[in-house]
C-alpha cells in the first residue's frame, strides 16, 4: 500500500496476543486495515472477534501483562504508534486520537464533575486557561445536544441518563477536533430510539470536524446505515472487507453470509425459520486448525481444516479470505 | 402437557393491570417521604391458547414488570389477571405484613414459568446441570430416582444439548447453552404458559437465531402459549403472532405483528419502526426516519395526558391534559393516541 498520505490510519499485520492461565490467547492475530480522512470504517464481529482489542492496542490501552506488547505497525500519518513510548502516545490520546466505548458509566469518573473532566482535556492538550476551558465544554455540551449545558456541566454523571451520558462522552471525545475517533459499541447499551439520536450525532459531528471514525460494534444494521466500509473480524483476524455496498450486496465469506441471513429483518417477508449458523463462537485460548471458521462452514473441505486461506481480491476495494472464494485479479 | 379447560376462552386476560413500586423521594434513602413509581398503568390484553404475544418497548417502559405481575411474581396494585378462568390475582394471602402466595398459585407454577434475560445470572453457579434441572421436578414430587434422570436427559435432547453434560456446571457452557438450559429448567414440569423476557439479548448475533427458532419449534411441538418480551422490534415480529407496543406503563397500540410492521398507526410505534437498523446500506439511505427526540420521561412525574406527548411530532393541546383510550380501529387493531381515525 502506497496511499499512506491518503491514509489517516493504516494497521499492518497487527497481532496482540494474552497470555492467560489457559494458555496464549490470540485476541487479535494479523490484521491489516486502513482508514481514510472523515471516512467510516466498521469493524463487525461478535464477542471475542477481537475487534476491541484492535482498537485499544491502536490506543496502546491494552493492559500489558496479560497482553504482550502488540507486534505490526500502526501508522498514524507517518508515526507508527506501536513505537512509541507511554509520553508520547499520551501526547496523542483525547488530542489526536480518541475513543468512546460502550458503557458511559463506567468509563466516566463518578467522583468528577462533568466540568472537571471536560475541562481537563483541553487545559493539558491545549494549555486552556480554566475559563476559556470551561466555555469551550459548555458549547461543546450544547453541540452534542444537551440541554441547559451551562448548568449540567457541574453535575456529577450519574445525574445524566444513559444517552446523555453518551453525548458528554462523545463531547469529551471531540473536544479537541481529534483525527481519528475510535467508538467501540457506542450504542449498544441504549434504547432504539437514543441509539438513532447518537448515530446521527457522530454523523453530524464527523461531518462538521472532518473526523475518521472506526466504529465497533455487532449490529450489522447499524453498520449498514452509518460507514463507508466494513471490515468482518473472526476470531482475531479480518475474514472479509470492502466498501460497505459491496459486502453486504455481495458478501463472499461464510460467515459473513450467515451474519446477514441469520439476522431478523422488519423490511422483508417473514421466514418461517431463521437461518442460524451452527455451533459455537471458538475459543481463541484453543483455535481449531486452518480456518477457524472451518467447524461451523458448510463449505468446508480439508483444505481449510489444514490451512489458513489467503486474503483473496475479490474487486478492488473488496477481499476476502475464504478457500472457497473465486479470485478476480 | 396439563391444558384443561376450555379451547375457545383466552389462556389469559389482563385487565387494567398496575403495578406501582414505592421508592424513597430524590435526596436520601433515608428520608421518609417516599413515591409511588407506576411501572405498569392500566395494561389489558388477552391470549388466546397456543399464541405467541410479543411485549415490546424501551428500557423502564414497564414490559418486564408486566411479564412479572402476569405470573404473580409482583403482586399487582390493581387490575385482574385471570389464567383460564381463574383469578390468580387473588391467589396471595397476608403473613403478617406482607403478602405471599397461597397454594392455589404454587400449584400453577407447573403451568406458568419464565425464562430469564441473562444466562449467567438465573443458573445457580454452584448447581450441577443436573441439579439445577431437577429442582423444579422435586420441589412438585412429579418424578423419582431413575425416572428423574430419564426426564433430564429428554429436557436436555428437547432444548438441543448432549444428554451427558448434566454433570457439568454453568461455567463450562457458553451463552447459548445456558440459555438452553435455562430454557429446559422452565419446560420440566410441562407448563403451557411462558414468560420470556428478553431470551435473546444477552446473546451473540449468531446464536440469537438459534435460540428464537428453538422458541418457535418447542412452541409448536408443546403448544405452548409464549409471551415474549423484548427491546428489538425485528426479533420480536419474527416469533409473534400478535404485538403490542409500550410506553411508560401503558399499551399504546397493539395489533398482530404483520400489521405492525406493516400499518403501524401510533407514533410511536412509527417512531420506533424507523429506528430499527436495517441490514441494507441502499435502503438505509433511502429511508424515512423519524428520529424522536428527548428521551423516556422518568415514570416517577408522568406527563400529562399522553404519555408521548412530551416527544411527540404530532401532539396537540389536547394530547397535553386528557389521557388517550385504548380504541380499537380495525379487527384486532387497537391505538392509544387522539389523532388516529
Amino acid at each position: 500500500m502506497t496511499t499512506r498520505d491518503e491514509n489517516i490510519l493504516e494497521v499492518c499485520n497487527l497481532r496482540t496476543h494474552f497470555r492467560t492461565d489457559d494458555g496464549l490467547v490470540k485476541a487479535v492475530d494479523g490484521v491489516s486495515f486502513s482508514v481514510k480522512r472523515g471516512e467510516t470504517l466498521g469493524i463487525v464481529g461478535e464477542s471475542g472477534s477481537g475487534k476491541s482489542v484492535t482498537c485499544l492496542s491502536a490506543m496502546q490501552l491494552v493492559p500489558r501483562p496479560p497482553a504482550s506488547h502488540p507486534t505490526g505497525e500502526i501508522y498514524f500519518g507517518n508515526t507508527d504508534l506501536l513505537g512509541l513510548t507511554e509520553h508520547e502516545i499520551e501526547k496523542l490520546r483525547g488530542e489526536r486520537l480518541a475513543m468512546i466505548f460502550q458503557d458511559p458509566l463506567t468509563s466516566l469518573n463518578p467522583y468528577l464533575t462533568i466540568a472537571r473532566q471536560l475541562t481537563e482535556v483541553l487545559e493539558v492538550h491545549r494549555g486552556a486557561t480554566p475559563t476559556a476551558a470551561r466555555r469551550t465544554s459548555i458549547e461543546m455540551l450544547e453541540r452534542v445536544g444537551i440541554p441547559d449545558a451551562a448548568e449540567r456541566i457541574d453535575q456529577y454523571p450519574h445525574q445524566f441518563s444513559g444517552g446523555m451520558r453518551q453525548r458528554v462522552m462523545i463531547a469529551m471525545a471531540l473536544l479537541c477536533g481529534p483525527e481519528v475517533l475510535f467508538a467501540d459499541e457506542p450504542t449498544t447499551a441504549l434504547d432504539v430510539t437514543i441509539q438513532a439520536q447518537i448515530l446521527e450525532l457522530i454523523k453530524d459531528l464527523q461531518t462538521a470536524i472532518g473526523t475518521a471514525v472506526v466504529l465497533v460494534t455487532h449490529d450489522l444494521g447499524v453498520v449498514a446505515g452509518t460507514t463507508d466500509r466494513v471490515a468482518v473480524m473472526y476470531a482475531g483476524r479480518i475474514v472479509e472487507e470492502g466498501t460497505t455496498a459491496e459486502v453486504f450486496a455481495n458478501p463472499q465469506h461464510p460467515y459473513t453470509r450467515g451474519l446477514l441471513e441469520s439476522m431478523p429483518r422488519i423490511d422483508t417477508p417473514l421466514q418461517k425459520t431463521l437461518y442460524a449458523i451452527p455451533g459455537l463462537p471458538p475459543d481463541l485460548g484453543n483455535l481449531p486448525t486452518g480456518c477457524p471458521f472451518h467447524p461451523r462452514c458448510g463449505l468446508a473441505t480439508d483444505q481449510c481444516r489444514k490451512t489458513y486461506p489467503d486474503s483473496k481480491t475479490v474487486s478492488s476495494t473488496h477481499r476476502a479470505s475464504c478457500w472457497e472464494v473465486e479470485a478476480n485479479e | 402437557m396439563n391444558t384443561t379447560g376450555k379451547p375457545d376462552t383466552p389462556l389469559l386476560d389482563v385487565s387494567d393491570l398496575a403495578v406501582e413500586f414505592r421508592v424513597p423521594s430524590r435526596g436520601s434513602v433515608f428520608s421518609e417521604d417516599s413515591k409511588d413509581i407506576k411501572a405498569v398503568d392500566g395494561v389489558s390484553f388477552s391470549m388466546a391458547r397456543g399464541e405467541t404475544l410479543g411485549l415490546v418497548g424501551e428500557s423502564g417502559c414497564g414490559k418486564s414488570t408486566t411479564g412479572r405481575a402476569v405470573l404473580q411474581l409482583v403482586r399487582p396494585t390493581r387490575g385482574h389477571v385471570v389464567f383460564d378462568e381463574e383469578p390468580i390475582h387473588e391467589f396471595w394471602r397476608k403473613k403478617g405484613q406482607k403478602w405471599v402466595w397461597d397454594h392455589r398459585l404454587l400449584d400453577l407454577r407447573r403451568r406458568m414459568q419464565m425464562i430469564f434475560q441473562d444466562p449467567f445470572a438465573s443458573l445457580n453457579p454452584r448447581m450441577t446441570v443436573e441439579t439445577i434441572l431437577s429442582e423444579p421436578l422435586r420441589n412438585f414430587d412429579v418424578v423419582q430416582g431413575t425416572q428423574r434422570r430419564e426426564k433430564i436427559q429428554h429436557l436436555l435432547m428437547t432444548v438441543g444439548m448432549d444428554p451427558r453434560c448434566m454433570r457439568r456446571y454453568p461455567h463450562e457452557f457458553s451463552g447459548g447453552q445456558r440459555q438452553r438450559i435455562g430454557i429446559a429448567r422452565a419446560l420440566a414440569l410441562g407448563p403451557d404458559f411462558i414468560v420470556a423476557d428478553e431470551p435473546i439479548s444477552a446473546l451473540d448475533v449468531s446464536i440469537q437465531a438459534q435460540i428464537m427458532n428453538l422458541l418457535s419449534e418447542l412452541r409448536e411441538k408443546l403448544g405452548l402459549t409464549l409471551l415474549f418480551i423484548a427491546h428489538d422490534l425485528a426479533a420480536i415480529r419474527h416469533v409473534s403472532d400478535r404485538i403490542a407496543v409500550m410506553y411508560l406503563g401503558r399499551i399504546v397500540e397493539l395489533a398482530d405483528a404483520q400489521t405492525i410492521v406493516d400499518r403501524p398507526q401510533h407514533p410511536y410505534t412509527q417512531a420506533l419502526l424507523s429506528a430499527v437498523p436495517i441490514p441494507d446500506p441502499t435502503r438505509e439511505q433511502s429511508r424515512q426516519r423519524t428520529v424522536l427526540s428527548g428521551e423516556m420521561p422518568s415514570p416517577i412525574n408522568p406527563p400529562s395526558g399522553c404519555p408521548f406527548h412530551t416527544r411527540c411530532p404530532f401532539s396537540e393541546d389536547r394530547c397535553r391534559t386528557e389521557v388517550p383510550r385504548m380504541r380499537t380501529i380495525d379487527t384486532g387493531h387497537q391505538v392509544a393516541c387522539h389523532l388516529v381515525e
